[in-house]
């Protein structure tokens, strides 16, 4: 009993990661139709950023706020820095463009840093708390839960309740008229990338403590989970990337419980096949946007 | 006094001068399938005699520029014709290499004719490469951009767990030992091991790029071209998008795996660690910088992915740095200067060298009077 709550609270937590990672991605997709292949890379940047900060200071929640800060000017600056003057002959042109960001990025943080695993405390108590005799949840774990809550909502809200979220939403929903409506399309792109950066950032340093460690490399498998959590959901829907999320979060804790962590990759591989094969256009989105 | 033009002029007029046909050599479009495997061939020639030219070193380097090659002339059609994008090529050259180390290894245990323990590992690369790469172009064949990209990080990216989880089949990190028959005796007295690696490489990729010419030059190539450009028109016009992509899929794959089983013979090994995701990405770099869809952008990109790497490690030896920092450069320079790299050519030259070329060379030829 005590082992399957342990289980599921690591695998919802997991997950919770996951789908946040994966919400970043479907903002950027909303937003500007580029599915961001950088985003990994650039959110472990902002990680180092706030990971020097944390040996600087010692203080978590500042870290937590520069890494949001970092993600943010990271997002800035590879939007307007390149993806604006991408060639638009072919949608593969922004994959390949972000695919060089990912090699530039993690090339730097590599000689920079070197490849191995920086440890990054932090102030809670990673022991699951006892009720009566059973272990439910870290304390941690309910941090980053709380955290990922509050910035969901946030962001749902932000979508759903004010004039700057239906701006953005219209001008991912169709740029011509949103322009013609006086709403400040490029502007409401660059947001999208400051977003979505910020928020996947977040994700990573959040899940260096339990999940990562902090690598040049560890954004390159939270990506494909991610990106695969975002495929399950629908690449339109926010909410689908958040039930995605848990849901894979789970199913992976359980398989590499039962299995051993090098198992991970392989099932997420064949959870990813078996989506394209059986329901390619996911399972929360409205529209048949992926054929043709 | 409106027709009294005088008629004479034209008449005496010298006759039109029919423009001289350039050779036949000079237009590779106008070539016919027999014209271009005689072009291959001669290709080859050249290239087998130039290697008496280089040293031991730099024809090792040529025999895994052309496992490279291999490679990379695939998936540069693959992107550059049918519009699929692979991050994962690196995945169909590991299948080919252990595909090649299975066999190879299996068939120095037995007395078989060593033109069969030549050539047979080959043939298995070739096999399982492309049915692995027709298994997950299938699982592809519907998908386009983003969708087929994840996929295919997701292979590369599972292959070390794979290798590891199976460590008593693929040999875990350390990978495989292949054993491969060696020159012929009579070529031994001639010509250095390397030499001959590089023979074999050479003809490897003179295969796949006569092949895949004959396809590019095929009406299959239009029907390819279709599929890239609009799906529902192509289907219209009676072509099957799946197939077509399927297809192109697998031959991709295919020239993948025997650039690995290629790499397999030169290196005498098949690790993981040989195909990792950088790896991967590297070959799409390679694509870019050549020119995408192009078998001589292909040629370029091979040259670029030898020869940068080469001048990185050289550049990290020659500076006197500390041990620690250089260890860290070495391989990292590589990556940022090809990531650089790729980020520069997608936004100033998206036709790659092969397309620069060709606008140098069609500017002489118009200030040429």
């Amino acid at each position: 009993m005590s082992t399957v709550l342990l289980l599921l609270g690591a695998g919802l937590a997991r997950g919770a990661v996951f789908a946040l990672f994966a919400l970043a991605l479907v903002l950027i997709w909303r937003a500007t139709r580029i599915a961001n292949f950088a985003q990994g890379a650039m959110a472990v940047t902002a990680a180092y950023v706030a990971y020097l900060v944390l040996i600087g200071t010692g203080s978590f929640p500042l870290a937590v706020v520069v890494v949001l800060l970092a993600g943010a000017g990271i997002g800035v600056g590879v939007e307007r820095g390149l993806m604006r003057y991408l060639p638009t002959a072919s949608p593969l042109n922004a994959i390949i463009v972000a695919i060089g960001v990912v090699m530039v990025l993690t090339g730097l943080l590599g000689i920079l840093f070197g490849a191995d695993y920086k440890p990054i405390s932090v102030p809670f108590s990673r022991e699951p708390i006892t009720v009566g005799s059973l272990a439910i949840v870290s304390p941690y774990t309910l941090f980053v839960f709380v955290v990922i809550a509050v910035v969901v909502a946030g962001i749902g809200l932000l979508f759903t309740r004010t004039s700057l979220g239906l701006a953005m939403r219209a001008s991912a929903f169709d740029e011509e008229v949103a322009r013609l409506n006086g709403v400040r399309v490029v502007r409401m792109r660059t947001l999208g990338w400051m977003l979505s950066s910020a928020v996947g950032g977040l994700a990573v340093l959040l899940a260096v403590p339990t999940e990562l460690g902090l690598n040049p490399h560890s954004g390159d498998l939270l990506f494909v989970n991610a990106f695969t959590v975002a495929i399950i959901g629908g690449l339109d829907s926010p909410v689908g990337a958040v039930v995605a999320g848990l849901g894979v979060g789970v199913l992976l804790t359980i398989v590499t419980t039962l299995w051993g962590a090098t198992v991970g990759p392989i099932a997420i591989l064949l959870l990813l096949v078996l989506v394209l094969l059986l329901r390619p256009q996911g399972l929360f989105s409205l529209r048949k946007a992926r054929l043709a | 006094m409106t027709g009294t033009r005088d008629v004479s002029t034209a008449s005496a007029a010298p006759a039109p001068v029919r423009p001289r046909r350039p050779h036949w050599l000079l237009t590779p479009s106008s070539w016919t399938p027999l014209q271009r495997w005689g072009v291959t061939a001669l290709g080859l020639v050249l290239a087998l005699g130039a290697t008496f030219l280089l040293d031991p070193y730099r024809n090792y380097l040529l025999a895994v520029g052309t496992a490279y090659l291999c490679a990379i002339a695939g998936l540069s059609l693959l992107v550059g014709r049918t519009g699929q994008l692979s991050l994962g090529h690196a995945a169909f050259m590991a299948a080919g290499a252990y595909a090649f180390a299975f066999t190879s290894n299996a068939l120095a245990d037995e007395s078989v004719p060593s033109l069969v323990h030549l050539y047979a590992p080959f043939l298995v690369a070739i096999v399982v490469a492309a049915a692995l790469g027709a298994v997950v172009g299938i699982a592809g064949a519907r998908l386009h951009g983003p969708y087929l990209a994840g996929l295919t990080l997701a292979l590369v990216l599972a292959l070390p767990a794979l290798t590891s989880l199976m460590s008593d089949v693929f040999g875990g990190d350390a990978g495989l030992y292949v054993s491969v028959e060696r020159r012929p005796e009579w070529l031994s007295q001639l010509i250095a091991d390397e030499q001959w690696q590089a023979w074999v490489g050479l003809g490897a990729a003179a295969l796949v790029l006569g092949v895949l010419a004959q396809l590019v030059r095929s009406p299959y190539a239009i029907r390819m071209q279709a599929v890239r450009d609009d799906e529902s028109a192509a289907r219209l016009s009676g072509i099957d998008p799946r197939a077509t992509r399927v297809t192109m899929f697998g031959i991709s794959a295919a020239t993948a795996g025997l650039g690995g089983g290629v790499l397999a013979y030169v290196t005498q090994a098949a690790s993981p660690g040989a195909y990792s995701l950088s790896f991967s990405l590297f070959l799409l770099v390679a694509v870019v910088i050549g020119g995408v869809g192009t078998l001589a952008g292909a040629v370029w990109g091979a040259v670029v992915l030898v020869l940068v790497p080469e001048l990185t490690s050289s550049i990290t030896e020659a500076l006197p740095l500390p041990a620690e920092l250089s260890q860290r450069l070495d391989g990292n320079l590589a990556i940022v200067v090809f990531g650089v790299i790729l980020v520069v050519v997608m936004l100033v030259a998206p036709r790659g060298i092969n397309g620069a070329v060709g606008s140098l060379v069609g500017r002489l030829r118009r200030r040429r009077p």
